[in-house]
């Protein structure tokens, strides 16, 4: 029976599960040589017949290969189906290798219907285990913060400006009152800002710099809105619309193992020295390295009108993201232009002839040297489709830069050049007509060096600096010229479209180192602004459609009336700008570059001084931009026309803001005309119900001219009479 | 502004007037003489000859068909304007202060002296006319249509004015007082306490709807006829005999001066012989006008608004047209206000 007990024992009636083993896995435990960090999970691959394994295999593996040395390719058959899986597995040599597959090609369209997912296989441990959290936990969203309406300055009731006034460590924010002192839109703030503050282009925020990286400011109080963690940075740029902040700084990013959870960057932006930050969010959108060797243009990331794309500069490339595509490269991969020197985006959107519907298209230009079998040239690119609208072809040049016209209407590639020998330089104008048909170019050759340029705001007309070629080198000699061109006027019924631009005026032995036009066009300040090697400002005001009768033209066939208008003093002016209206401008010595006569002075386009301060240590002046006007043209040209009568209004508010014994007599006289009219309302209605009797202020009498005629009454008066007897010749 | 002088009257003004198209200026003195002269350049058309006394007042009806005068004399005589016959003569109790056709020319209204036992009183006559030729349509009635006798109480009537649609009379007292009536039965309707002396003029409105009085206590005073509402005061430092309310601009035109009996120790500076402006709305002083060296005895402006005239002491009328200036005059106020308008009607036709 023992015997039978024994063959009774079944392997299967063992309780396997009670038995502890632990004791035996722990001697037979088999150091495994199989590093699983090795092995790649590809997911997303297609599937493919069983005949096609060996290609497919053999494709794959190539593509792996470029991460590193391909050991082993898994390609799992469905045994049923005859065919690959789908998914594969993937064995490198080393670790390294195939984390460099996982983010070289994690996500790679193999084509259009199939992108490769790479996953780690230690991830499908990690994330296929139990304790990994498979349900979704909502992110904790921070709590709604209101912000003041961050474009009330625009609300004023008198519509004026603020600016931003700077000295030793104090920084405020004014209301212009013109003639009277600055009202403080907000109470000075001292060390508000490490070194400067700065407007985004339409005015809505105020950016300062400190330690920790730049803060934004805006809405009525000024209070602080977002911050944007990047230790020194050192410059800020903010893009067209807005929409995003730029910074850098010389110290690379560093993220720290264990972030905190609100640390703004990820992993993969280790190393890297310039950010995008959303501004409205403060959430930071991308991270850029800087090219390697190269030197600083800042801004580095330049933007298209809309914001739509953004670019950069790169050795022998240009690259250009698509914003709204989460700043992908736009075409997946950068532009190669060989030797690209430097680009510019159009500042708004052109009109391109053979746009319809008057869209607008994103433009830039970029120029490129000569090299061993290319010429020097300028192009004009339409962004996205890439499309070179224009090439401007160059010889013996030795600097070119790309100067638009803020209109976008043209592009003038100011070309420095030089003559075969090298010796003398000389400039050309080579100006693109943007909206016309093939994008002509119009050529302008100067005898000089032209060393500024600058497009009047609104208009076709530009100014020039050059410096003539003298054989005495004496610096106290000006040398200096300004040079207005305006476009040639056409005969009525010309058939020749051609726009030719003509210097109409120049004024010679200047000193003149600064080009500043008034926003609103017409009005131009040349001025000289102390520099190293310039010692005295000096500022000179041009009208160039001077309305008087003598005025400093050399020819009159063009679209332009030159006239010096003004000629103020401030002899240690370093800095000059213009309010966004256009009626003022502001000049100031800044302490941070020049130590006498520190303030500010703020003229009127006439170059009358409508205020000034002399302040120590006065730092700086800042404009508070201004979005663009709303009126359409038309609009514009209403106002124009009724000018008058708004200016019956404004002379009425600076009366009243001028003296408040004055405002209480306006207010009162305001209240008077108001009860009167009501008084003869009321007389109206009154008599017209009571007595049917319609009221009048005046008789009118229509019969003049009709019932009366003019008679004319000679009288002749005859004051004496007199007959005299007069004795005849002949009877004498 | 260059005044153009009326020289035809050989004694103290005591009344100009201008004719409904203001292209005549009807004047008259303490000579007995009524002259008519020309706006435009000031000549005498010709003049009403007849009276035996002073004439206080005249008045032309609103189609310069006649001119009435009210003399010293006891009579008011009506005159044919063209030709300047006397066509009808009404004998009165008492010397005649003032007259005043009413706007529908139908009647005309006479101020009584309260002299000789007689109360005074405002009197008016009946006027009738032909609708198409607006002449006598018969003899005029000798009998008044109906007399308002002195308010008991009041002092006697000094001045009278029509309102719009000949519906009220205004009456100015001695005693400062003005009183209104009904224009068609003589009745009694209110009075106030306007003035502390002798109303010394009041003229109505070009609509007849508010009127200014002047009154020997130196204030202007304009007064909403319908409810007696006073709604501005003039105060200046001389004692006024007449004001009137410009059309067009927002001006009251204010003059007087001196006594005529201390005129002869004072000199012209110190005697305020001068028209003054004012602010009809504001009550501010704008401007004074010099040229008589007598007190100003009566102003009157044209009911285009376009030139005024003043007869003085002196024994001239100044006629002055309104230059550039005065119409382009406005305070920025007014600027502004009308500038709002203007764009509302841009707005509106938008």
């Amino acid at each position: 029976m023992a015997a039978a007990s024994v063959e009774e024992i079944k392997l299967e009636d063992i309780p396997v599960d009670d038995i502890d083993f632990s004791d035996l896995e722990k001697e037979f435990q088999v150091e495994s040589d199989v590093n699983f960090d090795n092995f790649v999970v590809v997911d997303g691959a297609p599937i493919a017949p069983e005949s096609k394994v060996p290609i497919l295999s053999k494709v794959l593996g190539k593509l792996f290969s470029q991460a590193g040395k391909v050991v082993d390719i898994n390609l799992p058959l469905d045994e049923a189906k005859k065919s690959t899986k789908g998914y594969l597995f993937v064995e490198f040599d080393s670790a390294v290798s195939a984390k460099k597959a996982i983010k070289m090609l994690n996500g790679k369209k193999l084509d259009v219907k199939h992108r490769l997912l790479v996953n780690s296989l230690s991830d499908m441990d990690k994330f296929g285990s139990e304790s990994f959290e498979n349900e979704f936990k909502e992110p904790k969203l921070p709590d709604f913060q209101p912000t003041d309406y961050l474009k009330s300055w625009l609300q004023d009731e008198q519509g004026r400006d603020q600016f931003v006034l700077h000295k030793n460590d104090v920084i405020g924010v004014f209301w212009n009152r013109n003639t009277q002192q600055p009202d403080n839109a907000v109470e000075p703030r001292s060390n508000w800002s490490n070194t400067t503050v700065k407007f985004s282009p339409k005015g809505t925020y105020l950016f300062s710099y400190h330690d920790q990286g730049v803060a934004s400011w805006g809405g009525k109080k000024f209070e602080r809105l977002r911050r944007y963690f990047h230790p020194q940075t050192k410059a800020l740029d903010v893009s067209p619309t807005e929409k995003y902040l730029v910074t850098l700084s010389p110290e690379p990013i560093s993220v720290p193992e264990n972030a905190p959870e609100d640390f703004p960057f990820g992993p993969e932006s280790n190393g890297h020295q310039l950010c995008v930050w959303d501004v409205a969010t403060g959430v930071s959108v991308k991270t850029f390295a800087l090219p390697p060797a190269q030197a600083l243009h800042w801004p580095m990331i330049k933007w298209s009108f809309d914001d739509k794309y953004c670019a950069r500069l790169g050795p022998n490339a240009l690259a250009v993201y698509d914003v709204e595509n989460n700043f992908e490269l736009l075409g997946g991969k950068i532009i190669k232009i060989e030797n690209i020197m430097n680009f510019s985006f159009a500042p708004a959107g052109v009109k391109l002839a053979v746009n319809r519907n008057n869209e607008l298209s994103s433009v830039l230009a970029f120029w490129t040297p000569e090299s061993n079998n290319q010429s020097c040239k300028a192009t004009i690119m339409e962004i996205p489709t890439r499309r070179v609208l224009r090439t401007v072809n160059l010889v013996q040049v030795s600097d070119v830069s790309l100067i638009w016209q803020e209109q976008a209407e043209y592009l003038c590639v100011k070309v420095d050049r030089h003559t075969k020998s090298g010796k003398t330089f000389f400039t050309n104008l080579e100006i693109c007509k943007l909206t016309e048909k093939d994008v002509p170019v119009e050529k302008v050759e100067l005898k000089e060096l032209a060393f500024r340029f600058a497009w009047e705001p609104t208009g076709q007309r530009f100014v020039t600096l050059s410096r003539t070629e003298v054989v005495d080198d004496n610096p106290s000699i000006p040398k200096n010229v300004i040079t207005f061109f305006a476009p040639e006027l056409k005969e009525k019924n010309s058939k020749d479209d051609s726009q030719k631009w003509r210097a109409c005026a120049t004024v010679s032995g200047k000193f003149s180192n600064t080009i500043s036009w008034c926003p609103s066009g017409r009005f131009v300040l040349v001025a000289t602004l102390v520099t190293p090697d310039t010692r005295k400002a000096d500022f000179e005001f041009f009208d160039l459609d001077y309305t008087g009768e003598k005025n400093d033209n050399t020819r009159d066939d063009v679209a332009a009336k030159v006239k010096s208008i003004a000629h103020p003093d401030f002899y240690g002016a370093t800095d000059l700008s213009w309010d966004p209206s256009g009626r003022f401008l502001a000049v100031w010595s800044s302490a941070v570059k020049h130590k006498l006569e520190n303030g500010y002075k703020v003229f009127n386009v006439t170059g009358e001084v409508v205020r000034e301060e002399l302040i120590e240590n006065f730092k700086n002046f800042v404009w508070r931009p201004r979005p663009a006007s709303l009126l359409t043209n038309a609009e514009r040209k209403k106002v124009r026309k009724n000018l008058r009568e708004w200016s019956a209004q404004f002379d009425e508010s600076d009366a009243m803001q001028a003296d408040s014994a004055l405002r209480e007599l306006i207010l009162l006289r305001r209240s008077l005309m108001e009860e009167w009219s009501n008084y003869r309302d009321d007389i109206t209605n009154g008599m017209k119900q009571e007595y049917n009797y319609e009221i009048f202020d005046f008789i009118e009498t229509s019969a003049v001219d009709e019932e009366f005629e003019v008679v004319e009454e000679i009288k002749e008066e005859i004051l004496e009479e007199k007959e005299e007897q007069v004795d005849s010749f002949e009877d004498a | 502004m260059r005044p153009i002088l009326l020289k035809g009257h050989e004694r103290s003004l005591t009344q100009v007037k201008f004719n409904r198209e203001g292209d005549l200026i009807f004047s008259c003195a303490k000579d007995s003489v009524a002259s008519v002269w020309y706006a435009i350049n000031g000549e005498r058309l010709g003049t009403f000859e007849g009276h035996q006394g002073t004439i206080w007042s005249i008045d032309v009806d609103r189609f310069t068909q006649y001119a009435v005068t009210g003399s010293a004399d006891f009579s008011i005589k009506l005159w044919d304007v063209q030709t300047g016959q006397n066509v009808y003569t009404w004998k009165t109790k008492t010397p005649v202060r003032r007259v005043e056709f009413s706007p529908s020319g139908d009647k005309f209204l006479a101020v009584l002296d309260g002299v000789m036992g007689y109360p005074g009183s405002v009197t008016v006559y009946d006027l009738p006319r032909s609708n198409e030729t607006q002449k006598l349509s018969q003899e005029p009635s000798a009998e008044p249509a109906f007399d308002i006798l002195t308010h008991e109480g009041f002092e006697i009537a000094s001045v009278a004015a029509w309102s719009f649609q000949d519906r009220f009379i205004a009456v100015g007292h001695k005693d400062g007082r003005v009183s209104k009536y009904d224009g068609a039965t003589g009745e009694f309707i209110d009075a106030l306490e306007l003035h502390t002396q002798s109303v010394s003029d009041i003229q109505f409105s070009p609509d007849g709807t508010y009127f200014i009085t002047s009154s020997r206590d130196s204030d202007a005073k304009l007064v909403d006829i319908e409810t007696l509402e006073v709604l501005k005061t003039y105060e200046t430092d001389c004692p006024l005999n007449s004001a009137c309310i410009t059309p067009i601009k927002q001006f009251v035109i204010l003059g007087g001066g001196q006594d005529a009996k201390d005129v002869t120790t004072t000199s012209s500076r110190e005697g305020k012989f001068e028209a003054r402006l004012y602010h009809k709305i504001f009550q501010d002083e704008i401007g004074r006008v010099k040229g008589h060296f007598g007190p100003l005895n009566c102003v009157a402006v044209s009911p285009q608004g376009t030139s005024y005239a003043s007869g003085g002491e002196d024994g001239f009328v100044r006629l002055h047209h309104f230059d550039k200036s005065y119409f382009d005059f406005k305070y920025d106020v007014e600027k502004s206000a009308e500038a709002q308008k203007h764009m509302q009607g841009l707005e509106s036709s938008a």
